[in-house]
């Protein structure tokens, strides 16, 4: 695997689009040609090269590629932007859609990412180790088709409308979350190991939560339906289970109405 | 105005009876002319296929359930949004595109002229702000009848100059083209949540059927004489088995015959006949009737259809229909949009998925392919996708793919993952017919044109009409060795004229052209007792005054065409 | 001699009332009354009438004053500002008529602007909500002629919207409502005992911020499923009391104002009553409507929609239409300082943005195009005075119901003043050549 290192050397006045910063982008690229790419600050188009220093060679393919994002990149939106394969590393913070439309590959911040984090993610492995913005693994507005593959874990708290019609994957959230998790999900697994607040798994018709603290206000639509002991995430633990949202539709599996699962830590 | 001459292509003209001669095709001041003078731009048309500006009989494509799709779809536009380019402003959305992008796209694939299918009157000034801010094409469109309450008054008692003062005052202050019925009875009835699925299922409160809401508007069509015939969407559109219902309707049309000076001869146009060629009593044994629809209209000479043909994409159905969205959302779970329009009709939108590994979808596919092939008047079928109900109108030139090669057709049914299903409930896969260029010049040019009332204005190449004329890199004489070549000939036009201004060239914009808005005048007897029942409907049951009602002035109309009708000596 | 006009639309709210009549002077310059409109609206027309109107274009002065400028200079301004900026930012066109807004799109274009509306700080969450799940709806006279159940949630027309109960929704006789109000049962969702609330049949008086709550329990008690003892503060016996009046009823419709937009839940809260009239549609008729504020909001959500794709919050930087609120939407742009001008026309965002936002858009070139004075006139760069929409210059607008309805002009501008499509044409026409575009 060849990496390629690309530091921050003229940070944009605004905010700069770059979503050409990804494995699939760089694949096959010598350093200058990765400095000739295009990013976008406002309605300027400009290049790479403009703005960051970069320095090795892209892999033949994707997978073969490593990118590791140096400097200030808080105001840079759309790194790893529909990323296939290869790694990504972003060494502090970044802006929205990091990961966005991932579809593969392995991508981590070290920082703290704002909204859109892994918007409607297919696949691989998007890893936070600050916290997360909202709308994390999110549909794109007006998509019933949310994320449906992949994990996403961030070790810091979680903003809100995560795994907004989630559909597949996994989320796992160290630290708290905000309102409103998993809405119309229909599918997929988050876990949120600190407190979640209120709106859990409203409009759910399919799909798991698993909350290990508080949860300040349960949603109505969610019934009590006994307590289980289980292993989640290696945690072995006894957990209050809840059905719902009993107000959704739900589908029928041999004459069973499925519902989604909401267990919290006792 | 520029004179053009068009030479050496090979010319399909059904008005003239040109099958693929290498002709010239001359243009002045707007209209196609026997000759022009030496100074006249050359186009070389040499080894292409040289037709007038093609004609499409029914779309959505300008209005509030249409905008409706575009603003509460914003997944349908992620990632395929174009830029400016030059006069070309920027464009947008996959199933519902934006207005600009509608106009060039019809535009580049050289259609000219366009019909929106279903306008709500009270909305009509919304529908003709898109039409003007839709580029190049001349439009018009049709607004809905079945369901409005002064229709339904008037034909409860067979008051049939009455609905004709009726109409004519509408197709007036609204700016409208035709008789429009969308699921007659049935979505006034949708606003108490009820439907009517058969012709003789009455309508709660108004006491009156399917059936002679059909009759009625029939004969007021042909008693004002319009140029376009009752154009209609019928009950039970969608069900398995509907197919009952269809004939049922097309029954209705017996024994009336066309009255009009605009060459005219349907009394009724049977609208994306696909949706209502069902047989079958569920979703499992559901099956093709596009036989027993074909054989029927066939033999019955005063009806014209189109099809409404399945391209296999994620679309945006959208109909006056409002009880079938409500139960198309039950079924697909998708966003559901309604909007329920006082006094007059109602509409639906929902999002829908024509997945080629869903057995119905893939039937559906073959049966809107069916009835075209099976139709033996290409003059009386026309190809329509319905857009966006069976799929964009963009698709048109993949439709005509599937229709001019078997190959093609083989290959599409090859890749179903229910093939056996598709074999065993349609009869697709003994259809051998290719449609000749010919045929589908009278299924896109000549015929819907005629249908239309239009048949002296476009849809042929004859001197002394509108200089519409689309030119294809698609060369007849030469064997097709893959059916792509034909999707991709009718994708971008070399050369479009619209009006005698070339529009488009190597499928670019190059003019944003002189649209105009088609719309129809009838003149009526004055009728006091309809005016006194316009106003009174107004104070009462209207949200809005009778004085802001009209479609008025150059915001809304500001290049109107409008076709004469007289029917003050009736 | 005096005249009458009649059918006058009243451009002020969303209601959109297109029945006032308004007597001017027999030159056609003064409006003298103004019939059938309610306060606000008399006002609204009344307004433009006042002596001390601004009527020329002025640029804020180092200190703190203002300097007299021509049209032209003030186009040239604008147009500067537009052309150099990166991300410039055109906010508003609530308050202004379609053609003004198509003008406006054309310039955001050719200069890769974001264009936003006032549905930024009002009903943008409901355009997110019917992204998500639709919107089961219909116009304002089905409800005058059927609706037997009628629910205010969150709003308070009979402040906010003062002749809505008495056009459409809870007071007229229609087709199938001859007995007027007693035909109606009408429930009222707030945490305040507003005016609204008072006249109601059934009042819930919600916690506040747990909208999102009761909705779905409302859902829940309609499939008869097991709910808590109390949400959000209401007894379910009370919940599936109301429960069993909304599926009982023949046609119902709920409107909903900015009290459950813009409080915790947003976006959700709306869905969740879409959900709840979808619901209720297994059962019953039953539509949902927003209670739009400007009375063309709806409209330039519309012309943006057929022109862009998106009804508000659009992005035009990269040359092709983006959306998505949190990224592309008015009061992200300024708290995060995505952009680096900003043009207003048709709102004052300085009365309703947070201060945050404010404070950005005081720091960067900036144009308030406006016939008021306003929060926003006050800290723009250069505030251009124009002719009152719906009063001096008709134009098409967009009724709550989406329903256009065409503005009538009753009076003429004082001397010499341009309306906001004259304004804004003006502006493209210098835009263009700067951009060098056709």
């Amino acid at each position: 695997m060849e990496t390629v290192t690309i530091t921050m050397k003229n940070p944009p006045a605004l905010y700069l689009e770059a979503d050409n910063v990804s494995p699939d982008a760089f694949a096959g690229k010598t350093a200058a040609q990765i400095g000739d790419l295009h990013v976008y600050e406002g309605n300027v188009t400009s290049t790479l090269g403009k703005y960051f220093e970069i320095s090795g060679n892209a892999g033949a393919t994707a997978a073969d590629t490593k990118i590791v994002v140096k400097g200030d990149v808080k105001k840079v939106k759309y790194l790893g932007f529909k990323m296939s394969a290869g790694e990504l590393v972003v060494e502090g913070s970044t802006d929205q859609y990091a990961g966005g439309w991932m579809t593969g590959g392995k991508m981590l911040v070290k920082g703290n990412v704002e909204a859109f984090a892994g918007t409607a993610m297919k696949g691989g492995e998007l890893t936070i180790e600050g916290n997360a913005g909202n709308y994390l693994g999110a549909a794109y507005r007006g998509d019933w088709r949310g994320m449906t593959g992949g994990k996403i874990l961030v070790k810091g708290n979680a903003g809100s409308d995560i795994g907004m019609y989630m559909l597949g994957g996994e989320m796992i959230i160290n630290g708290n979350v905000d309102v409103h998790v998993c809405t119309h999900a229909e599918g997929g697994k988050v876990i949120i190991k600190g407190n979640a607040k209120t709106k859990i798994g409203g409009q759910m018709v399919d799909g798991t939560i698993f909350v290990f603290g508080t949860i300040d206000v349960m949603m109505p639509g969610f019934k009590p339906a006994g307590e289980v002991d289980m292993e989640v995430d290696g945690i072995k633990g006894k957990f209050a289970h809840y059905i719902g949202d009993t107000g959704e539709r739900h589908k029928k599996k041999k004459g069973q109405i499925i519902y989604g699962n909401l267990y919290k830590k006792i | 105005m520029s004179e053009y001459i068009i030479k050496n292509g090979n010319v399909f003209d059904p008005v003239q009876g040109i099958r693929g001669d290498k002709a010239d095709v001359a243009i002045k001041d707007g209209k196609i002319v026997d000759k022009v003078g030496s100074g006249a731009k050359v186009i070389d048309a040499k080894g292409k296929t040289v037709m007038a500006g093609a004609v499409e009989i029914h779309a959505h494509i300008a209005g509030p359930k249409i905008n409706m799709g575009r603003i509460y779809r914003p997944e349908d536009k992620l990632f395929t949004c174009t830029p400016t380019k030059g006069i070309e402003r920027m464009g947008g959305g996959a199933s519902i595109p934006t207005t600009f992008k509608t106009g060039y796209e019809y535009a580049k694939m050289g259609y000219t002229t366009a019909m929106e299918a279903a306008m709500p009157p009270l909305f009509s000034r919304h529908v003709h702000e898109e039409i003007r801010d839709t580029p190049i094409i001349d439009e018009g469109a049709y607004p809905v009848f079945g369901n409005n309450w002064f229709v339904l008054e008037y034909l409860k008692n067979q008051e049939i100059e009455n609905t004709a003062a009726y109409c004519a005052w509408l197709l007036r202050v609204t700016k409208g083209y035709a008789i429009k019925l969308v699921n007659p009875g049935g979505t006034e009835a949708w606003a108490w949540g009820l439907n009517c699925l058969s012709v003789n299922d009455p309508v709660p409160y108004f006491d009156i059927t399917p059936a002679e809401i059909i009759k009625g508007l029939i004969e007021a069509n042909e008693y004002l004489g319009l140029p376009h015939s009752m154009h209609i969407h019928p009950n039970n559109l969608g069900n398995p088995g509907c197919y009952e219902t269809t004939l049922d309707t097309l029954r209705l049309a017996e024994g009336y015959k066309a009255k009009n000076k605009f060459g005219r001869e349907q009394v009724m146009h049977l609208t994306h006949s696909q949706f209502h060629s069902y047989g079958g009593t569920n979703w499992g044994d559901f099956e093709s009737k596009a036989k027993e629809i074909t054989d029927y209209v066939n033999k019955n000479k005063n009806i014209t259809i189109d099809t409404g043909n399945v391209t296999l994409d994620e679309t945006t159905t959208m109909t006056a229909d409002g009880p079938f969205e409500h139960h198309l959302t039950g079924l697909n779970h998708l966003k559901w949009a309604n909007i329920d329009v006082e006094v007059e009709t109602g509409s639906g939108v929902v999002p829908y998925i024509y997945s080629p590994s869903i057995s119905v979808c893939a039937i559906q596919w073959a049966i809107g392919l069916e009835i075209a092939l099976m139709m033996k008047d290409p003059m009386r079928c026309y190809i329509t996708t319905d857009h966006p109900n069976a799929g964009p109108f963009t698709r048109y030139p993949r439709v005509i793919k599937w229709l001019m090669s078997a190959k093609a057709r083989e290959a599409q049914i090859n890749a179903f993952k229910h093939k056996d299903k598709v074999l065993s409930q349609t009869s697709i896969g003994t259809l051998d017919r290719e449609i000749s260029l010919y045929e589908l010049a009278q299924m896109t040019r000549a015929g819907p044109a005629k249908s239309l009332g239009l048949s002296g204005m476009c849809g042929g190449l004859k001197p002394g009409m509108d200089a519409d004329i689309a030119v294809y890199n698609f060369n007849p004489d030469k064997p097709v060795a893959n059916p792509e070549d034909i999707e991709k000939a009718f994708t971008r036009c070399a050369h479009v004229f619209k009006c005698g201004v070339e529009v488009i060239t190597n499928g670019e914009l190059i003019s944003n052209g002189n649209k105009r808005t088609l719309w129809v005048n009838a003149k009526v007897k004055d009728n006091p007792q309809v005016m006194r029942d316009i106003n009174e409907k107004f104070l009462k049951y209207y949200s809005m005054t009778q004085a802001n009602y009209e479609a008025l002035g150059h915001h809304f109309v500001p290049n109107p065409y409008a076709l004469e009708v007289d029917a003050t000596q009736v | 001699m005096t005249k009458t006009i009649t059918d006058v639309i009243c451009p002020f709210c969303g209601t959109l009332c297109d029945d006032v009549e308004v007597v001017v002077s027999d030159d056609g310059k003064q409006l003298l009354e103004v019939y059938n409109a309610c306060v606000i609206g008399t006002e609204k027309f009344l307004h433009s009438q006042s002596k001390d109107r601004v009527t020329r274009p002025r640029m804020h002065q180092p200190d703190g004053t203002w300097k007299e400028i021509s049209y032209d200079e003030a186009a040239e301004y604008s147009a500067q500002m537009l052309a150099k900026a990166k991300k410039p930012l055109m906010f508003g066109w609530s308050s202004t008529n379609c053609e003004a807004q198509s003008v406006g799109n054309e310039i955001a274009e050719i200069t890769r602007a974001c264009c936003d509306n006032t549905a930024a700080t009002c009903h943008g969450t409901s355009l997110i909500a019917i992204q998500d799940i639709g919107l089961p709806s219909c116009t304002l006279g089905e409800i005058k002629n059927r609706a037997d159940r009628v629910i205010f949630w969150g709003c308070n027309p009979a402040h906010a919207h003062p002749r809505h109960m008495s056009r459409y929704s809870i007071f007229p006789r229609g087709f199938f409502t001859s007995k007027g109000q007693m035909s109606r049962k009408m429930i009222v969702v707030d945490p305040r005992v507003t005016d609204t609330a008072k006249m109601a049949d059934v009042h819930l008086q919600v916690e506040q911020g747990m909208d999102y709550e009761l909705l779905d329990a409302l859902r829940v008690a309609f499939k008869g499923e097991w709910l808590p003892d109390v949400v959000a503060g209401i007894p379910k016996e009370k919940i599936r009391e109301v429960a069993d009046m909304m599926k009982s009823g023949r046609f119902g419709i709920i409107f909903f104002g900015m009290g459950v937009t813009q409080s915790l839940g947003k976006n959700h809260n709306i869905d969740a009553a879409i959900a709840v009239t979808k619901d209720l549609n297994e059962y019953t008729k039953f539509s949902i409507m927003p209670m739009r504020g400007h009375y063309n909001v709806t409209g330039s959500g519309e012309v943006f929609g057929w022109q862009f794709g998106f009804p508000y919050a659009v992005d035009l930087t990269r040359g092709f239409a983006r959306y998505n609120p949190g990224d592309t939407s008015t009061i992200d742009l300024l708290v995060r300082g995505e952009v680096d001008a900003m043009f207003t026309i048709g709102s004052d965002p300085g009365a309703h943005f947070p201060i945050s936002a404010v404070k950005q858009f005081a720091h960067i070139p900036s144009v308030c195009v406006d016939p008021h004075l306003t929060p926003t006139t006050g800290v723009s760069k250069l505030h251009v005075p124009v002719a009152f929409n719906g009063v001096e210059v008709g134009g098409n607008c967009y009724r709550m119901d989406n329903v256009p309805i065409d503005c009538r002009k009753v009076v003429e501008p004082p001397e010499g003043m341009l309306t906001d499509e004259q304004f804004l044409i003006k502006v493209r026409d210098r835009v263009r050549q700067l951009k060098g575009v056709a």
